[in-house]
């Protein structure tokens, strides 16, 4: 089977600070909303970001990001538009838990908010944990992750999982 | 060497005697509970080809998100919620009997010592009587309803040894706010948290469960109290039939600690979380006077009877400032009983608040009280995120029951105990 998101991907950087929440990236009025309208206020503290992100893109934050609700539209959205992943410095724990289950490659990494300006060139690699800025020359060790999050990953999330699990039984 | 409360919980659901914090684990629920995310969640297993749940006794789906139904897509979503309900032949579905965790408690479906997962990040609430309740989002939710089980980090544990007493008018409400600002936002992050000592022990189970509620906004995965003599007294009143039999819970004299903080509460002023963060936290004298369109009494974080009561005693013989509305949202049905019989309800609605339906409401920014662009809202709720309730150019004060009346009666953010 094809993965949906491989462990190592590269980009482009969008930088966001601390503290980024589920609500700015799905606000809760917009979460019924066909895609088409709702991608305009997927973070919409940064308006131009749903506007000019490209597939492919990254996203580097600060402390806390995607802290708040359960809603998985928050991941989802950034997936949506095609975001390749995100590395910061620490996640909220439900999202990141989602980031797991719906394949969408996430990193914790101390550090990385010095390490790393907006439009750098980064990659990063969740089997591994290792990062790299190779705008700056920079390398960084995130939290690799564990062999279960990572055969959630390769097969392309948990429906995918549960579908092989239900179809063999 | 003891054991936390979270890690009892989960040696014993993912039966692994030895299972210590750090460990990774697969847990099978006891509870698990859905609110309108059900619906998505059952047509996904549908398309999977999976036309059962795991045990139809263990799910609980509410609908209080969208209750009353604000439009005409939520309203076939609830159809569907109820025929899906049906069709999977589920054993308790409890309609729109209010918010989620205010009725899953107040009816003993959930019980000290339980691990319950919930489509709602605010399932810490369940911590309030002990239970292991976390969050989880749709495909995780999807995924437990299939299997019943869930893999976890058993988490290490902060442990709040509360000491003092609290003054007139400042509530537990108060205290977690003020934990928020000394001790920020991650405190807890992918940690357990256990509240604990004299003040916790002294405190009935509605205070508790708003400190459970907003442990999450400490970044917590479960956050306990004690199931306590408080916490039995508490279920034998309301669901006699469902908490036969159940004992008293708590972590072992010699558990090990990640961090244990000693906090004395005692001269706590009342606290307030300023925009847009629930970290940023002062105490409510540097911000009174801040002028306010609309007061939110309501959400599961701050709606129960002893919340109207404390809203009610600052609010009688008195009036709803003009400049301002005030709107209270009962955390249950049950809840809106209880006040009306108590003549609560009456005190309020005489002063000028306006009682809405049991649910959710204005707290996620869904309906039934979002403010506009300018507007300034000071709510009982948890979250005070940059457009939370409505525009995001709308700034959202979060503060107890006690300063949300006040503030409705004056017009502006003020020190309650002025009004006590």
């Amino acid at each position: 089977m094809v993965s949906e998101a491989p462990h190592s991907v590269r980009g482009r950087v969008w930088k966001f600070g601390d503290n980024v929440d589920t609500d700015v990236m799905a606000p809760w009025n917009t979460i019924s909303l066909p895609w088409e309208e709702r991608r305009k206020s997927v973070l919409h503290v940064r308006p131009e970001f749903a506007e000019q992100a490209a597939p492919g893109d990254l996203i580097v934050a600060g402390r806390n990001w995607g802290c708040g609700s359960s809603r998985e539209h928050a991941p989802e959205n950034l997936k949506l538009l095609g975001i390749g992943g995100v590395v910061a410095e620490s996640f909220g724990r439900i999202y990141f838990r989602n980031c797991v289950a719906i394949a969408f490659p996430n990193l914790a990494c101390p550090g990385i908010a010095q390490a790393c300006e907006e439009g750098d060139d980064l990659e990063f690699d969740v089997a591994s944990g290792a990062v790299r800025n190779h705008t700056r020359g920079v390398e960084l060790s995130g939290a690799a992750y564990t062999p279960d999050m990572l055969a959630i990953l390769e097969r392309g999330g948990l429906l995918e999982m549960l579908k092989e699990r239900f179809s063999a039984a | 060497m003891g054991r936390t409360m979270a890690e009892k919980i989960l040696s014993r659901a993912a039966d692994a005697p030895d299972a210590r914090a750090g460990d990774y684990v697969t847990a099978r629920a006891d509870r698990v509970m859905a609110h309108e995310a059900f619906t998505v969640c059952a047509l996904q297993l549908r398309r999977l080809g999976i036309d059962r749940v795991f045990d139809p006794e263990r799910v609980l789906v509410i609908l209080d998100h969208y209750f009353p139904a604000p439009t005409e897509q939520m309203a076939r979503g609830h159809v569907i919620a109820r025929s899906l309900s049906e069709q999977f032949g589920l054993k308790h579905f409890l309609g729109h009997a209010g918010i989620c965790h205010q009725v899953l408690t107040e009816r003993g479906h959930v019980l000290p010592g339980q691990l319950v997962f919930g489509t709602d990040s605010h399932s810490t609430t369940y911590g309030a009587i002990g239970a292991a309740g976390t969050g989880i989002g749709l495909t995780e939710m999807t995924w437990v309803l299939a299997t019943g089980e869930l893999w976890l980090l058993v988490p290490p544990t902060v442990r709040f040894v509360l000491d003092g007493t609290l003054g007139d008018a400042v509530m537990s409400k108060d205290v977690v706010l003020w934990l928020a600002g000394r001790f920020g936002t991650e405190v807890a992050q992918y940690r357990a948290i256990e509240f604990a000592g004299p003040l916790a022990a002294g405190m009935s189970v509605a205070s508790r469960m708003t400190m459970a509620n907003m442990g999450v906004e400490l970044g917590a995965k479960f956050a306990f109290f004690e199931a306590d003599d408080v916490t039995l007294a508490y279920l034998r009143s309301r669901a006699p039939a469902a908490s036969a039999g159940v004992e008293a819970f708590g972590p072992d004299e010699d558990a090990e600690y990640e961090a244990v903080h000693a906090v004395d509460v005692s001269g706590l002023e009342p606290q307030i979380a300023c925009p847009h963060n629930p970290g940023n936290v002062r105490p409510v004298s540097e911000v009174a006077g801040t002028p306010v369109h609309q007061a939110f009494l309501g959400s599961c974080t701050n709606a129960r009877l002893e919340d109207l009561e404390v809203a009610a005693r600052i609010l009688k013989g008195r009036r709803v400032h003009p400049a301002t509305r005030l709107l209270v949202t009962p955390a249950s049905q049950q809840v809106a009983v209880d006040a009306a019989r108590e003549g609560v309800l009456e005190t309020l609605l005489e002063a000028g608040a306006h009682v809405t339906a049991s649910g959710c409401g204005a707290c996620p920014g869904g309906h039934g009280g979002l403010i506009a662009g300018g507007e300034v809202c000071i709510s009982s709720t948890n979250r005070n995120f940059r457009g939370r309730m409505g525009s995001a150019d709308a700034e959202v004060y979060l503060g107890s029951p006690a300063s949300v009346a006040a503030a409705a009666v004056a017009g502006k953010i003020v020190d309650p105990r002025e009004l006590w």
